[in-house]
């Protein structure tokens, strides 16, 4: 009896090893970069980490299944290498012989992708699984285009500019118009007389109009 | 700001001192052209060798013109038109080439700088928008366009320009563009407003803040691993280069048009002057501060390239570390940048036909080093990418666009002064209408014009202006200039204006350079460049995501009412001084054939009848 139940049980785990096999057409490649990702603070690759690595992805099947018994035992890993990449495949809780679906393991996988990532410390570029793209972040677009405010301020201050210039400039003149109408009266006289004597290159100096002898000489 | 003594009649405007002057003529020589193309030629035509034939052309070509467009500027004190009326009347036409092509640069260039200011206002998010492809429609990718080319390149031919696959088709006015523009011509108004009165104030600022941020660059790139490799890669010389004339003639032509002479702009500067001012320090400086602010310019830009060819390199040895690792199942960083080389010697002697299998990208410093670029491709490409490797990447896009901004700013005052200034001095438009006025309808005039490179093809139609507007019109108008000045004008009175503003007789480098070297410098250097153009088949590269080849541009002909475009912006410029010439002539034949009178107006036949009397009597 007992010999019947170790032949059972041999027979079993050789035939989910058998499920199990590179280029699966249920299974999943997944591949580690424990070094890149993590530098000094890698740890080791192990037994418990593969017993970890099972577990989470059990834990995926059952939440995305809706509570179905899915044990560490249904997860099945073969074809380890030192890269640390090994291949997948995911038995029925009550039929070990039954595979899941690919599109349903991929579907799993993908809803808990966060929680397996974080199980291991790393991220969707180190902890890869072959066939099952990363979820894109699509970058974060704000109602307005962050842009427009910059333009917004320096459009602002460049407007504001020209009416400051404009409306100095107008206040200027007509304060030069106020101080000429008031001047001109007093400065009449003399500035005939240095407007005559002034550097004019447009016309010619003409000497008839000269102030030098107020007293013509005989 | 200080009127001219005599409050009567003179109403010119002056400078508030000299430096104002000297920062507003260097700033208007150092443009965006010293960033982004003397270090391009530099690299193609064997780095520190090529500062044999820029330098020769500095001191025999550069040099000369400038400080005869400066003296001629400060002596007649008008701008480009009014001097050369002064000289000749036949020759009023080559002020009008210089008015006309200064109009032309003006729409052009400050096209470039509104590109500058949307990099510049995109370059306050974080992360930068170049940094990264957008995601497709349906969310499944990347975009395809984007990811076939580079996030850089997506960004500026996709996102800024839209540009269309060829010149015909034009699309559409891109709001975003014509804004830009907007702002660029409302910040260059508001530095006119005044006049120089205003723009001699803000120059201080854009003269000078480049410099700081190019020390600031300096500083850093220097820094930056693979620094020195792209220094050592600039500044190697190959001497070889020298043998072949293109290099001449392209040395020759940087230098003409880095200085921005025969725009007129710098002689409006100078006739701001006071009458006794020693234009042939001011000469000097500029000129040899324009070439200084060059190769200043060169160092950390290549340093930076450097630093992008470095980490460009530095992804494509992990990226062939990564296939070969993932095919092998190593374990994970067994295979690193410093022993990849034995790894893969290893490899290929074990099991070539496995390595052979995995795809391995040839990773070549080299040729990273020589994806080099010129112009727009340098900035807002090469430069953006390499800017977002460096950590604190917004700052350091932040500096460098408002670098290019103040660069072009400067440049972009002289361009409108050679505009102003002679309109003011034809007395075009009636007195009681404002300085600011006739600038602010300038703007406007040019802005609309300029719309068109807001459109889909506007980087094709900005390719053409900058290669044929800014090239040959100019060549043939200093051309004339030194011409006008030394043989119409007489070499013997250009000497005693110049002894008169100066205090000394310009010696003899400067006479021989005015009366043969430069002259003939010119005109080898405008005939090989026409001849050169002519032979050169029209095409231009075009931004094709349907081309076969994409991400390569694809060379297109220019169709022929293009050419005839090309042709007219070409000639238009320079048709006035025949034309004016020719007029001059057969309206002064005319009015000789008419009444003998004299032109001055206090005289009157009476005065005149006397004189002859006299002179009979004297008989």
């Amino acid at each position: 009896m007992l010999g019947q139940i170790f032949v059972l049980l041999c027979l079993s785990s050789a035939w989910a090893q058998q499920l199990c096999m590179p280029e699966a057409s249920d299974g999943y490649k997944v591949r580690l970069s424990i070094n890149t990702a993590l530098g000094d603070q890698a740890y080791v690759w192990n037994e418990n980490e593969m017993f970890l690595f099972r577990a989470t992805l059990a834990f995926a099947m059952r939440s995305y299944s809706g509570g179905q018994d899915y044990n560490v035992s249904n997860i099945v890993v073969c074809a380890e290498t030192p890269r640390v990449s090994f291949w997948f495949v995911v038995t029925a809780p009550l039929n070990s012989s039954r595979l899941i679906d690919r599109s349903d393991v991929e579907e799993a996988v993908r809803k808990s992708r966060n929680r397996i990532n974080s199980a291991f410390l790393l991220t969707d570029r180190s902890l890869e699984f072959i066939g099952i793209p990363p979820i894109l972040t699509a970058p974060v677009t704000p109602d307005t285009p962050q842009w427009l405010i910059v333009f917004g301020v320096v459009m602002g201050a460049v407007g504001a500019g020209i009416v400051v210039l404009l409306v100095t400039s107008v206040v200027e003149k007509k304060r030069k118009k106020n101080k000429k109408s008031g001047d001109e009266d007093i400065e009449e006289e003399p500035r005939e007389k240095t407007e005559g004597n002034g550097f004019a290159r447009d016309g010619v100096y003409n000497m008839s109009f000269s102030d030098d002898d107020p007293v013509t000489q005989m | 700001m200080g009127k001219a003594e005599d409050s009567g009649v003179e109403e010119r405007p002056q400078w508030d001192n000299k430096v104002q002057y000297l920062l507003t003529c260097i700033g208007f020589a150092v443009g965006i052209g010293n960033v982004w193309r003397f270090p391009y030629l530099c690299q193609i035509y064997g780095g520190g060798a090529f500062l044999i034939p820029y330098l020769i052309a500095l001191v025999f070509e550069g040099l000369p013109l400038l400080y005869l467009e400066l003296a001629i500027g400060q002596r007649f004190r008008m701008g480009s038109i009014g001097v050369w009326n002064s000289i000749s009347p036949l020759l009023g036409g080559v002020g009008i080439a210089s008015m006309l092509v200064s109009l032309l640069v003006c729409m052009f260039y400050n096209t470039l700088l509104a590109w500058v200011l949307w990099y510049l206002f995109h370059s306050f998010q974080n992360p930068l928008p170049w940094s990264q492809c957008p995601l497709n429609d349906n969310l499944t990718g990347y975009n395809t366009e984007c990811v076939k080319s580079t996030p850089a390149n997506y960004f500026w031919y996709r996102e800024t320009l839209n540009i269309t696959p060829d010149i015909e088709t034009s699309g559409s006015l891109h709001w975003w563009l014509v804004i830009c523009l907007a702002s660029a011509w409302c910040v260059v108004y508001v530095c006119f407003i005044k006049g120089i009165e205003s723009m001699g104030k803000v120059v201080y600022v854009t003269a000078i803040f480049p410099y700081l941020v190019l020390t600031i660059f300096l500083i850093r790139a220097l820094t930056l691993p693979g620094a020195t490799v792209g220094l050592v890669y600039l500044f190697t010389p190959d001497w070889e280069i020298l043998k072949n004339p293109q290099v001449w003639l392209d040395a020759a032509t940087q230098i003409f048009f880095s200085l921005s002479v025969a725009f007129g702009g710098l002689i409006a500067f100078s006739s701001y002057n006071p009458e006794r001012n020693n234009c042939e320090m001011d000469a000097i400086l500029v000129g040899v501060i324009n070439s200084a602010t060059s190769l200043y310019g060169a160092i950390p830009i290549f340093s930076i390239l450097g630093f992008k060819a470095n980490t460009a390199y530095n992804s494509c040895v992990k990226e062939n570390i990564l296939a070969l690792t993932n095919h092998f199942e190593f374990s994970d960083q067994n295979i690193t940048a410093e022993n990849y080389d034995h790894w893969l010697e290893y490899l290929n002697r074990t099991s070539p036909g496995e390595v052979a299998g995995v795809d391995l990208r040839l990773c070549d410093l080299q040729t990273f080093l020589d994806q080099s670029a010129s112009g727009t491709g340098l900035a807002f490409i090469v430069f953006s990418e390499a800017v977002v490797s460096m950590p604190g990447a917004q700052i350091w896009a932040i500096l460098f666009f408002t670098m290019l901004f103040s660069l072009g700013l400067s440049s972009m005052f002289g361009n409108l002064e050679g505009v102003l200034a002679p309109i003011k001095d034809l007395k075009l438009v009636p007195t009681w209408i404002p300085d600011g006025l006739v600038a602010a309808v300038i703007c406007l005039i040019a802005f609309l014009m300029a719309l068109i490179f807001t459109m889909g093809s506007g980087n094709y139609w900005v390719e053409i202006f900058n290669s044929y507007v800014g090239s040959v019109p100019l060549l043939i108008v200093a051309f004339f200039e030194i011409i006008a000045v030394i043989y119409i004008y007489g070499m013997k009175n250009f000497s005693e204006d110049i002894y008169f503003m100066t205090g000394k007789k310009p010696n003899i480098f400067w006479k021989a350079c005015w009366m043969v070297i430069s002259p003939l410098m010119l005109l080898v250097v405008l005939i090989t460049y026409v001849v050169v153009q002519a032979q050169k088949h029209p095409t231009y590269p075009t931004w094709n995501p349907a081309y076969e080849l994409f991400p390569k541009t694809e060379l297109k002909p220019y169709p022929d009412w293009v050419f005839a475009i090309i042709i007219l912006l070409s000639v238009i410029p320079v048709l006035p001084i025949p034309l004016v010439a020719l007029y001059q002539l057969i309206c002064c034949r005319m009015k000789k054939s008419s009444a003998h009178t004299d032109l001055s107006p206090s005289c009157n036949d009476g005065f005149e009848v006397e004189t002859q009397q006299q002179t009979n009597q004297r008989a």
